[in-house]
């Protein structure tokens, strides 16, 4: 069953998977780096598009994630532990963790309560991330290993991005099934119209506690990868306005569908590489760029190809 | 020396005595910035994340314009103004297309504001903290309590924190503008059924608040840095302020603003402190800054556990 | 199978539930009627668990559920549908009604496996679609539906609960005549089909063919409760009605 949908996503795979060898050979290696860089925003787009885009929790608080994901692994290297696993499997658990006790208690709340708390939790986080002194507070640290894998070496550009672009892949499937199936459904039924999902027996909270702790944990992954990928991090990882670009992302790709977030990474962060170029001022401009497509782009970039996932 | 004679407790309420007034001192301005922002959230329903960097064009314009004609007080009048000046353009120009919208949209329209405002107040002025000079007058410390002296200039910022609370209070309770406020806090569609001119109602609201925030950042120049960003580290703080006391209600604004200027500067004063003699020394050296600083995000959950709409919330 | 005692509601100074005992049979129709602001709409809502009472006490089935969440009401088989239609918009009808379906078959925590293939949700959900007259439309996105469709769709989503109990808050609001007539008719098979039934309506020939009986409501209390003979010929029902089709 080739359904348009597919093709194209074969498309973009295959494009992302020539991508290295063919700028090594344009001498233009640089845009691996970039490109990874933007997959792992991608990955960090694709959890909060689940319980944003199809879940409808307006959390601007998910950059905390990315941080701790990228914590958890500075952490661990700080003591001397470099085990890849470890490395991602204690960024995975403590964003779940994490997620689940700022989600009880968030999603008590609706509408602009709720956006309001995820804020103040992430910056709550934010700060404690600086008063650590022991790693570096303000300043941050240095990733002393890198995560170490079997047969992968991070340290290789492009062993690293294949991983990046598998893990990507493996991220959207994912939520896929898991927007797909009944789980989903009661998600995107409760976003739709909560009144009337309450009315025929569904009730949202759990099921909503649950999708938030794993776009934490999804968002985990995405930092612990982050934090190979700078070989630095800082607690500005957590920092709210990144929050506020990864949304943007979700929202700029078109909320609600699979490709949205993909799209999004994509679109935002290379008008900002290119905007950066031009202008170390760039956000003067990315700023109004931004305001203009929330009031005149409404359906994001996604709808432009295909009908959000009915 | 009479001070050295002093029992060290007798100390540490003075201590605590001054630092209580540093959290009045922040609550204040925190409430300068609540009530603007929990009055546009609460009658237009709108999200405005740039209500910060209305605070910082305060504070920057009112030191350029000291700067350039020489005046402290024609610093502050320019600076006020153009804070007013600044926000009747963004609502203009920005605003207006997204009372309609979905909270969602306001949130990443009014963020896209931030990162413009910062950016373009970091290339007018630099990056660098700037620096906000004060008249001799306001300069000077004054003894409250034997051993305990105050900048006076905290001390007019509780003045005049504590008089624009009291003409708020007088506007909103006893004028027509104020009824018109309270009803659309509690029943916007109703007021706007009313037949009252909802666009002047809104302008009026958002310059009101424009101005009470650019005069908190007049106000903070001289005592916390002035750089970009600035604006953001008070609004989360403002956030927490609104939750607490819940939407669209200004004696909410003040009632949470205080609490959360005084138990924030408290904490930070005294928790390290607190700990140390109940835990080991240097576990409380790194633990003590951490507790303090998630203390009011504590606090805001705990509130948030009992009364989910805030203390006082407009609407019933 | 339901039971009411002094259901009481305020909201500041008006009181608009005052004291309400209602009860309904097994099998039965129970029409509730009543002028605009008689606070017909607060009673569905108490039924239904979106308001809680002041006072009173709701039985239901032999349990008492005055406290208890719409959600769990529902579960326990108390199905609703809404006044001012209430559906998934962006979903298809068929989505729509195996959505309900889901809803009452245990916990969906289930991540992996297709919702939209799953036939045990599919097949009932097909099932009450044709019952209820809209099988040829079961892929239109509710959205795209006509508003008598539209409130058939409502109707459906109930039913596809299971429900013990069904309330139906004004069924025909904003049909025509030819689709109010086939609603009626739906509606009196499911009464021979023995499904107890709450109606609130306006539409008085409906009413008075469906209903076993006839609560009238007038500022938030019972005025009167009969088989629906007596409740035409009952004076204070008539000077409340003063002014409309008795």
């Amino acid at each position: 069953m080739l359904s348009r949908r597919l093709v194209l996503w074969s498309v973009f795979v295959v494009l992302l998977l020539a991508l290295p060898p063919v700028v090594v050979a344009l001498g233009q290696p640089f845009y691996i780096d970039l490109v990874r860089r933007i997959m792992i925003f991608a990955i960090a787009a694709v959890s909060l598009n689940l319980i944003l885009g199809y879940g409808g929790m307006v959390s601007f608080g998910h950059a905390a994630y990315l941080g701790i994901g990228a914590y958890a692994a500075g952490i661990l290297a700080f003591y001397g532990l470099a085990s890849g696993w470890l490395h991602f499997g204690a960024a995975i658990a403590a964003s779940a963790l994490v997620a689940l006790a700022i989600g009880s208690v968030s999603i008590r709340t609706s509408g602009v309560y709720f956006i309001m708390i995820t804020l103040a939790f992430t910056q709550m986080l934010y700060y404690l991330g600086i008063s650590l002194a022991l790693f570096g507070g303000d300043d941050g640290m240095r990733l002393k290993t890198r995560s170490r894998f079997p047969l992968l070496d991070l340290g290789d550009s492009l062993h690293f991005y294949y991983l990046v672009l598998v893990l990507l892949v493996a991220a959207v499937y994912l939520t896929h099934r898991i927007v797909s199936s009944r789980f989903g459904m009661v998600l995107r039924a409760a976003k739709s119209n909560e009144a009337r999902s309450r009315a025929i027996g569904f009730s949202p909270y759990a099921y909503r506690l649950l999708a938030f702790t794993i776009a934490g944990a999804m968002g985990g992954l995405a930092g612990a990868l982050l934090a190979n990928h700078t070989n630095y991090l800082t607690p500005d990882f957590m920092h709210w306005t990144r929050s506020g670009e990864i949304m943007f992302m979700v929202i700029l790709g078109g909320m609600g569908t699979a490709a949205g977030p993909v799209a999004g990474a994509f679109a935002l962060l290379f008008v900002e590489e290119l905007l950066a170029r031009w202008t170390e001022h760039w956000q003067v401009i990315l700023g109004p760029l931004l305001i203009l497509s929330v009031i005149f782009f409404k359906r994001g970039l996604a709808g432009m190809f295909y009908k959000p996932d009915a | 020396m009479q001070r050295a004679r002093l029992a060290p407790f007798f100390m540490t309420l003075i201590l605590f005595f001054e630092q209580l007034l540093n959290g009045v001192q922040l609550g204040v301005m925190l409430f300068l910035m609540a009530a603007g922002l929990t009055l546009v959230l609460g009658i237009m329903n709108l999200v405005n994340l740039a209500h910060g960097s209305l605070y910082m064009v305060g504070a920057y314009l009112t030191i350029a314009a000291a700067q350039w004609t020489g005046s402290y007080w024609l610093g502050v009048l320019l600076g006020l103004a153009g804070a007013l000046v600044v926000g009747m353009i963004v609502e203009v120009v920005t605003l207006r297309a997204l009372y309609a919208r979905d909270h969602l949209d306001q949130v990443l329209a009014t963020f896209g504001l931030i990162l413009f405002f910062n950016e373009l107040v970091a290339m007018i002025w630099g990056r660098a903290s700037l620096y906000s000079s004060l008249p001799a007058w306001l300069q000077g410390h004054v003894e409250l309590l034997p051993g305990s002296i105050y900048p006076v200039y905290r001390l007019v910022i509780i003045a005049v924190g504590l008089a624009v609370a009291a003409l708020l209070w007088y506007v909103v309770t006893r004028t027509r503008l104020g009824m018109l406020i309270r009803a659309g806090a509690s029943n916007r569609t109703m007021v706007a059924a009313l037949g009252v001119n909802i666009r002047l109602l809104y302008t009026v609201v958002f310059g009101f608040g424009a101005a009470l925030a650019g005069l908190a950042g007049l106000m903070a120049g001289p005592i916390y840095s002035v750089q970009p960003g600035m604006g953001e580290l008070i609004l989360i703080q403002v956030f927490v302020v609104i939750v607490i006391g819940g939407i669209g209600s200004i004696r909410g604004a003040l009632v949470g603003a205080l609490i959360v200027g005084i138990v924030d500067t408290l904490g930070r004063a005294f928790l390290k402190p607190l700990l140390g003699s109940v835990i080991s020394p240097p576990a409380a050296e790194a633990a003590g800054p951490a507790l303090a600083s998630m203390l009011i995000y504590l606090l805001m959950a705990v509130v948030l556990a009992v009364r989910p709409a805030g203390l006082f919330p407009a609407r019933g | 199978m339901l039971e009411v005692r002094n259901l009481t509601k305020r909201f500041g100074a008006l009181l608009a539930s005052d004291g309400i005992d209602f009860d309904v049979r097994e099998g039965e129709t129970h029409a509730v009627i009543g002028p605009n602001g008689a606070g017909k709409t607060t009673f569905i809502s108490q039924l239904a668990g979106n308001l809680v009472p002041d006072a009173g006490r709701i039985v239901f089935a032999g349990e008492d559920i005055t406290r208890l969440s719409a959600p769990r009401r529902a579960r326990k088989g108390l199905g609703r549908s809404f006044q001012i239609t209430s559906v998934y918009p962006e979903f298809t009808a068929l989505e729509n009604v195996a959505l309900a379906v889901q809803a009452q078959s245990g916990h969906s925590f289930r991540l992996w496996r297709p919702a939209r293939s799953d036939r045990s949700l599919i097949e009932p959900a097909r099932k009450v679609l044709n019952d209820v007259g809209l099988s040829s439309r079961e892929g239109v996105l509710a959205a795209n539906l006509a508003h008598g469709e539209q409130r058939q769709l409502e109707v459906a989503m109930a039913l596809a609960t299971t429900p013990r109990l069904l309330l139906l808050d004004e069924p025909m609001a904003g049909m025509g005549i030819e689709e109010s007539q086939r609603m009626i008719d739906f509606l009196g098979s499911l009464k021979r089909s023995r499904i107890t039934m709450v109606l609130v309506e306006h539409d008085m020939d409906a009413v008075f063919r469906l209903a076993d009986r006839i609560s009238v409501l007038v500022y938030g209390r019972v005025a009167a409760t009969d088989v629906p003979d007596k409740i035409r010929r009952n004076d204070e029902v008539r000077r409340a009605y003063l002014g409309e089709d008795a």
